[in-house]
């Protein structure tokens, strides 16, 4: 059957990107078009004591301008979907009122008849805003920080604080041989998709129906949230999302200006159109990661864990965006890592400083678990001096111990974590690279391996885990002509699921790859769905989609077996036929079946009409659905049409799972780190396109690189963004990317019957700790055990020339 | 990332934009564009009139002409370093123009335009104080040669005056025995140098050096001459350890530059680091 699952396909979405054919919100042209600029914060932290828009009302081609004091009531605060305990919601207004609370922070829209007169705009609004500066609460490395207090009625700027974990951890610490602690920053990252954000709104007054097209990955939870926010009818707003450029959890949200837009539009009766810049990209997306914590491990003298405590304060920024305090929540979940740790616990402090929120960032929450985990294993194997990979296997749940339940309270799907390793070492030549490290040390040369073996939680998830369902829908339809359509829930933006999924639905259905086309991102034609986050598109939209053509393929068969005259049960379907199962086994062994002539009816079927289809023992499913929708054919008890919907709801989610082995060099003069091997073995369960998945795995290194090396959102102690352009942020480019070496190991889930685990975010999760396990392993001949991101030399040459 | 409105004059002959630039305090000179642009996008500099030379012809050439090499200010990095003739006579600047932004930017930028806008990370400044360039400067009253060393005043300021453009660059062909290098630690981000040093050396016989020339970028307010480097190595024998301590006084009284990636004693050693490392692979060019 698998004519295409499996196969390296490439991807059918390319040829249009490749020609600068497709279209993203910015290329989506409306007559009359109104163009919208903000007026955002210089200050982290400021009193708005006044706003004067005379000068800039004033200005030839400026319709209106907006503060957020004419509309702090009329447009519903920015939402917050994470349900804690006890969690402090500040009201967030889509355009501050009386302070400002980041760099950034909008205070005013201008709308004006182009681009340029409304940036121009800008800049003659500036003068009348007036701003009383106070100090900002920026840092959070030595604890939370107490004064001044940002939400004033709060009282502190505690948002929440969350104990989480099963079993003793008291007990487990006592029963330990040695604590292992090291205290652990993961910096501020920005998640930088190629495609900045955008937003076009476009309101008919006489239809009072709204379009909003934006670059985001939840086109449905948008639509009802924008709906809630600007008081109209859900079923009169109808979200959009074109082409989109990236997201990497960044579009995974809410935003004030996807809510102003829509408002304006409607109050002005015009499309008006925003295409975020990329500094606004820097100030006004959210952020992702920003944590600091210490981690305790209780260890035996042989390397079996006893327990695991993490106190960590999660830097959230100003506001909650619509994850923003869920995703430590993630980090806990996740901290037993690929191992048998019979007691954890995460105590979570979220703060609020005056930055951008911190959210949902290619790993949310499970790279920095990841992180604690890998980083810690090595602190302990230097401790105990045992190779790393020993002290990993020890801990290790063998494969028989699937499913695998956690002191965290998931339940592991399934699993194989000393095969992944045995491959990645055999692939990397581990043992030779320990011996060549050996003879580099001795020739004053600083060599360092690093390895990583992760688990990622994946395919999110079963509904009673997540805020807003954590189903996916999908309908399949076949068209008179045989084509095939299927609308998916899911809004991929750079996955390639209109491949997978036309991959998925080509072989169950036996079709051609080019008669299925997948369509997503419109709410105003696909059916409620939840969106692509989490690597959860393909485990559970695409087990969605699964599901859907087989409860259509019940459908076609029923018809089939009326039109062959026949019961459903004689039917055999292959390569996209059904065939009349005697018909076949006579026709092998020569016999004939009696014929029923052309136009005559059999003697006792009076009723049933004559059709040209009598007498066909073989059809294909592309026939059966124009038969379906001409319904001349079909039993009495069927609807006519062929197409089916499914909503998938997961028991569980899923686990992918590998190792990532890394080699590094560093520039005993510079400080510079290079790396020179990079092996990766990961395990997503089946494979629908191993192209798809080797991209996955690419980009997640490429970003892991960015964090270990390169990365770092950097505010200074007054709370001014100082990496607030692409040429101080630095997003590692092709030439600073090193080969790669890839390979996998298939274990399939059974959480769902693709078998499928997701691979989205596995590389984000693998591969940071195999990189900074790697540099610190090369600094160990200078008593180094550990060291925080990014490895810019200059940290790297101090710890050499100390 | 949207400018302020400007006017903008495609020029057809360098008169032509002589004019314009004399008739309009605020016009600005468009070469290329890889700096200005985007500072003009991030409002950082707002020029009324943006004067175009992309189109005037004889501002984009590579020559020899009276034993020296002329480089029109026009011409573009990419093209600097595929020439061939410069990889025979004066290979530093291919190789310096290899070191800039990527193939996109190289395919646009120019050698005068970059010059003349004086980044302080730039690479070009490098290798031109190094070569001993001179830079012919044009205005309505004529034209004037200002050496190399002189050329770069301060951060984004060089010695131009106001109605003067850089016309053409003019290098020395290399004879005898000489190495250059030029080497470089971008910063990670925007690619820049955050040190970048051109080393162009002469020797006598054996590895006895008779002339050092050392330009050093990335690492103060302006690209400068490294003299103090090249007392240390002219008339020196060079090995290691004479090269190692000339390489010491890289930033020999120069204001040193520090940021977020780079504090100024970070880049105090790099710049030791990297002056070695010019001298040293110069020095086995030579050979």
């Amino acid at each position: 059957m698998a004519k295409y699952i499996g196969k390296r396909i490439k991807r059918t979405e390319d040829p249009r990107l490749i020609k600068g054919l497709a279209h993203y919100v910015d290329d989506i042209d409306l007559p009359g078009t109104l163009h919208v600029a903000f007026v955002r914060s210089m200050y982290a932290h400021a009193r708005i004591t006044g706003i004067d828009t005379a000068e800039a009302m004033k200005a030839p081609g400026v319709v209106a301008v907006y503060t957020g004091k004419d509309i702090a009531t009329k447009i519903g605060p920015v939402p917050c979907a994470a349900a804690l305990p006890d969690l402090k919601v500040p009201d967030y207004r889509v355009l501050a009122t009386d302070k400002v609370l980041f760099v950034g922070h909008p205070i005013a829209a201008v709308v004006a008849t182009d681009k340029y007169t409304a940036r121009d705009a800008v800049e003659y609004l500036y003068p009348g805003v007036y701003l009383e500066e106070l100090p900002a609460v920026v840092h959070v490395i030595d604890g939370v920080p107490t004064s001044p207090v940002i939400h004033e009625h709060f009282g502190d700027n505690i948002a929440y604080k969350l104990t989480s974990g099963e079993g003793d951890i008291d007990a487990a610490m006592k029963a330990a041989d040695r604590i292992v602690t090291q205290k652990m920053i993961h910096q501020r990252l920005a998640p930088i998709a190629m495609e900045p954000r955008g937003v076009l709104a476009r309101y008919f007054p006489g239809e009072e129906e709204l379009t909003v097209w934006s670059s985001t990955q939840i086109p449905h939870l948008l639509r009802t949230q924008l709906a809630l926010m600007i008081g109209i009818p859900e079923n009169k707003l109808r979200v959009i999302t074109p082409e989109v450029g990236g997201g990497f959890g960044s579009k995974l949200n809410v935003y004030a200006e996807e809510a102003l837009l829509g408002w304006i539009s409607m109050q002005l009766g015009k499309p008006v159109k925003w295409i975020e810049s990329r500094r606004e990209n820097m100030q006004a997306t959210i952020h992702g990661r920003a944590q600091v914590g210490t981690v305790e491990v209780g260890v035996k003298n042989d390397g079996t864990i006893t327990g695991l405590r993490y106190n960590v304060v999660a830097d959230l920024g100003a506001y909650h965006q619509l994850l923003t305090p869920a995703i430590p929540t993630l980090t806990g979940l996740m901290l037993s890592g690929a191992y048998k740790i019979p007691a954890i616990q995460m105590n979570v402090t979220g703060v609020f400083t005056n930055k951008m929120s911190t959210d949902a960032y290619r790993g949310a929450g499970r790279p920095e678990a990841t992180y604690v985990v890998e980083r810690v294993m090595d602190v302990i194997a230097r401790e105990l001096n045992l190779d790393p990979v020993e002290v990993r296997r020890k801990n290790f749940p063998k494969a028989s111990e699937f499913p695998f339940h956690t002191a965290t309270g998931l339940d592991y799907d399934s699993g194989n974590y000393d095969g992944a390793l045995d491959k990645a070492l055999d692939l990397s030549g581990y043992q030779k690279l320990r011996e060549e490290q050996k003879k580099a040390r001795d020739n004053g040369k600083l060599i360092g391996i690093g390895l990583s073996s992760y688990v990622e939680i994946c395919a999110l998830g079963p509904s009673q885990a997540m805020p807003a369902g954590g189903w996916e829908s999908a309908t399949v339809r076949i068209e008179p002509t045989g084509k095939v359509t299927i609308l998916t829930g899911t809004s991929p933006h750079g996955q390639g699921q209109e491949t997978s999924f036309a991959q998925i639905a080509a072989d169950e259905l036996g079709v051609d790859l080019n008669d299925v086309t997948v369509i997503h991102g419109d709410t105003g034609v696909v059916q409620y769905g939840i969106g692509t986050f989490g690597s959860r598109a393909t485990a559970v939209g695409g087990t969605a989609v699964l599901i859907a053509i087989q409860k259509l393929k019940e459908k076609a068969a029923k018809i089939a077996a009326h039109m062959m005259q026949c019961d459903a049960s004689r039917l055999s379907f292959e390569a996209g036929c059904y065939t009349r199962e005697e018909a076949a086994a006579a026709a092998a062994t020569g016999k004939s079946e009696p014929v029923v002539p052309v136009g005559e009816a059999p003697g006792g079927a009076l009723n049933e009409v004559p059709t040209p289809t009598n007498g066909r023992t073989k059809l294909t499913i592309q026939e059966i659905a124009l038969a379906a929708h001409i319904a001349k054919e079909i039993p009495p008890d069927t609807e006519p049409g062929l197409s089916a919907t499914y909503f998938f709801e997961p028991k569980n989610f899923t686990f992918p799972f590998g190792t990532h082995i890394c080699v590094v060099e560093i520039d005993k003069d510079t400080g510079e780190t290079k790396i020179i091997k990079y092996v990766a073995v990961d395990d997503c369960g089946k494979v629908i396109n191993p192209l798809l998945v080797d991209g996955q795995v690419h980009g997640g290194i490429v970003q892991s690189i960015g964090q270990a090396l390169y990365e770092e959102v950097i505010y200074d102690d007054q709370g001014q963004l100082v990496t607030g352009e692409l040429m101080d942020y630095a997003v590692p480019k092709a030439a600073q990317i090193p080969w790669f070496e890839t390979d996998r190991t298939e274990t399939p889930s059974p959480v769902n019957p693709l078998g499928v685990k997701g691979v989205g975010e596995a590389g984000t999760i693998g591969a940071t700790p195999a990189i900074v396990n790697a540099v610190v392993d090369a600094l160990a001949p200078y008593g180094v055990k550990h060291l925080d991101m990014p490895m810019r030399p200059e940290k790297i040459w101090k710890i050499i020339h100390a | 990332m949207i400018p302020a409105a400007f006017d903008y004059v495609r020029a057809n002959t360098l008169d032509e934009a002589l004019n314009l630039l004399a008739q309009n305090e605020e016009a600005k000179i468009l070469a290329g564009g890889h700096s200005l642009i985007p500072a003009m996008k991030l409002r950082l500099t707002q020029p009324s009139l943006l004067v175009d030379l992309g189109r005037i012809k004889d501002l984009s050439y590579i020559r020899e002409e009276n034993g020296q090499i002329r480089i029109g200010a026009m011409t573009t990095h990419y093209q600097i370093e595929s020439s061939d003739l410069l990889q025979n006579v004066c290979p530093l600047l291919p190789e310096c123009a290899s070191h800039i932004g990527d193939m996109q930017v190289r395919n646009k930028g120019t050698i005068g335009g970059s010059l003349a806008h004086s980044d302080p990370a730039g690479d070009w400044p490098a290798a031109i104080i190094a070569l001993n360039a001179e830079l012919v400067a044009i205005s309505k009253s004529g034209e004037r040669t200002i050496a190399a060393n002189n050329f770069f005043v301060d951060l984004l300021t060089t010695a131009l005056e106001p109605g003067e453009i850089l016309r053409e660059i003019r290098v020395n062909k290399t004879n005898g025995r000489t190495g250059h290098a030029y080497v470089k630690m971008p910063h990670p981000a925007s690619g820049f140098a955050v040190v970048g040093v051109a080393a162009n050396l002469s020797f006598n016989g054996g590895r006895e050096c008779k002339a050092a020339s050392i330009g050093v970028t990335g690492v103060s307010s302006k690209a400068y001459r490294a003299s103090a480097v090249e007392t240390a190595l002219t008339g020196a024998e060079l090995n290691d350890s004479t090269i190692d301590s000339a390489a010491a006084h890289a930033t020999d009284g120069i204001d040193i530059n520090g940021d977020v990636f780079a504090s100024d004693e970070f880049r105090r050693h790099l710049a030791a680091v990297y002056t070695r490392r010019a001298i040293a692979a110069a020095s086995e060019r030579a050979k």
